[in-house]
Parts: C-alpha cells; sequence; structure tokens
C-alpha cells in the first residue's frame, strides 16, 4: 500500500510517496493528501516520486488531476526523483512536457519562490 | 484460445508441454487486477522476458482487467472476467473478456491531443497499444473481448514501445 509523508521546506511542501500510485488505494492516498494540504492553503507542492516504484493509467490521471486541482487553486505542483520507469510513462504519455520535474530537491524548492 | 471451463473464481494452471495456457475465471474486483497482473508477470518471467518488457506487458494487462471490472462489469458481484494466458515459442497472447454491455475502442478520443492531455481518464488503451504488438477487440454481445499479443523476438515485426 502506498505511503505518503508530508515535510516543509521554506514554505513549499515535499510529499514523500512510497510505493504503487494504481487504481484504489494509491490513487486515494494522493488525492486526499493533495486535498488536505489544499485545505490547508498549503500550494506549492514538490511530489517525490523516487520510491513510486509503479503507475498505472488511474495514478497517471491522478497526478494530472493533483496538478490541475493545485494550479486553479493559484499554487504550483511539480515533480521530484522521477524513476526511469516513470520517467518513461510520463514521455510516453505526453505528459513530460505539461509537469515541471526536477531531480535536485534543493533546486526545485528554490523554483517555487520565483 | 484458453481453458473456459473453470467457471469458479480463483486461479487454476493447465500446463502444456513448451506451450503454457492457463485461464482463470476472476470476480469483478480490484483484486482480480492485481492477479491479472501478478499471472502474467509470473509467465513473463517464466517466457524469460526482460524486466522492462514485464513491466510493459503487465501494465498492458492490468490496463485491460481494469477496464473489465471497472468499465465493463461496474463491479458487479454476478459478472466474472475470464482471464486467457497463452505463451508459445513466438509469443506471449492474452485475452480479458467481460460481460458488460460492450465498447467501442474507436470511440475512444486520443489521449495525446492537446484537449485530452490534461484529462483525469482516457490512458488505459493507447497504453495497451503501446506496450503490446497486436490488439483487438471482439464485441461478445453482451460482453467484450480484448486479445493482446506480444511478440518474442524482438526486433522482427514490430515497432519499438519505447518510443
Amino acid at each position: 500500500m502506498m505511503k505518503a509523508n508530508t515535510r516543509q521546506i521554506e514554505g513549499v511542501t515535499i510529499v514523500d510517496l512510497n510505493g504503487r500510485i494504481t487504481l484504489g488505494e494509491g490513487s486515494v492516498v494522493l488525492r486526499d493528501t493533495v486535498r488536505n494540504l489544499l485545505a490547508d492553503d498549503r500550494k506549492k507542492i514538490l511530489l517525490n516520486l523516487a520510491d513510486v516504484t509503479y503507475i498505472d493509467s488511474s495514478g497517471i490521471g491522478e497526478l494530472v488531476s493533483a496538478y490541475t486541482q493545485v494550479k486553479n487553486q493559484g499554487g504550483d505542483l511539480k515533480l521530484l526523483n522521477l524513476t526511469k520507469k516513470v520517467h518513461d510513462l510520463l514521455q510516453i504519455t505526453k505528459l513530460y512536457t505539461v509537469f515541471e520535474i526536477a531531480d535536485d530537491e534543493a533546486k526545485a524548492i528554490k523554483s517555487f519562490s520565483n | 484460445m484458453g481453458f473456459y471451463g473453470d467457471r469458479q473464481s480463483g486461479m487454476r494452471e493447465q500446463p502444456r508441454m513448451n506451450l503454457t495456457r492457463v485461464s482463470y475465471t476472476l470476480d469483478s474486483t480490484l483484486e482480480s487486477v492485481n492477479k491479472a497482473e501478478q499471472a502474467v508477470t509470473d509467465i513473463g518471467r517464466k517466457a524469460r522476458l526482460s524486466e522492462d518488457e514485464i513491466g510493459g506487458l503487465s501494465m498492458a494487462v492490468r490496463e485491460a482487467a481494469v477496464n473489465a471490472v471497472l468499465h465493463g462489469n461496474r463491479y458487479d458481484p454476478t459478472k466474472r472476467v475470464v482471464l486467457s494466458l497463452e505463451a508459445s515459442a513466438d509469443a506471449i497472447t492474452v485475452s480479458v473478456r467481460d460481460e458488460g454491455t460492450g465498447f467501442n475502442a474507436q470511440a475512444v478520443p486520443d489521449p495525446l491531443a492537446p484537449e485530452n492531455l490534461l484529462k483525469q481518464s482516457g490512458r488505459g488503451i493507447f497504453l495497451i497499444r503501446t506496450f503490446m504488438d497486436e490488439v483487438n477487440f471482439r464485441d461478445l454481445s453482451p460482453g467484450t473481448e480484448i486479445t493482446m499479443i506480444k511478440y518474442l523476438h524482438k526486433g522482427e515485426n514490430k515497432e519499438d514501445a519505447s518510443r
């Protein structure tokens, strides 16, 4: 089952995701986490996918949905540390150009302040 | 195609000599989706596919199983999903059959079109086509069967799925 732990650094919330983002549990965990952050007025969100081993089409949909929700509320959602598998999947689905993707946490955090 | 005699829920294996053919009759649940994914992963390992190939194959079958359980049978506890797997020296053939009201694969919008990129759903069939070499749908009225083939001799008669 997927786990999501949140950390706060310089006004940016980093969500460390661990496990599979798939139809059912994983997608729900991601949806609830982002919903709670937005309710808490935490709109600078960095999803750390380093330990996400697998994403299916439902998980991709959940990432897209999270992205549009955060954007619609004037915030920003970026992705950090993609595994090769997830990177390839975002490339195949042409979402690689939609998401802002980083592989350096410190730089990614700084990029939010601009 | 497969062995369709087993109408009970659960998994029963029917191994043949150098041809592996198995069929599972599954409930319309998420657990069945995971079972389907696991079953094809095992077949891929036995066929000595690379981890990348197994990843693509299992994703395609997972998406097909999700379609059958969620969009076809709509989690109806009275309806079943039949998964058939066949591994030969040349190919792995997988079919997933549901008892839903039917489905038109041509009607699914292109998920790569700019206006669809940010849609939450509609990528399943696209991913199946990406990771498999041949994909066919059959209207069973009622129900739909998707048959997917992955050829084992890389580079001979298929496109590079990673592009």
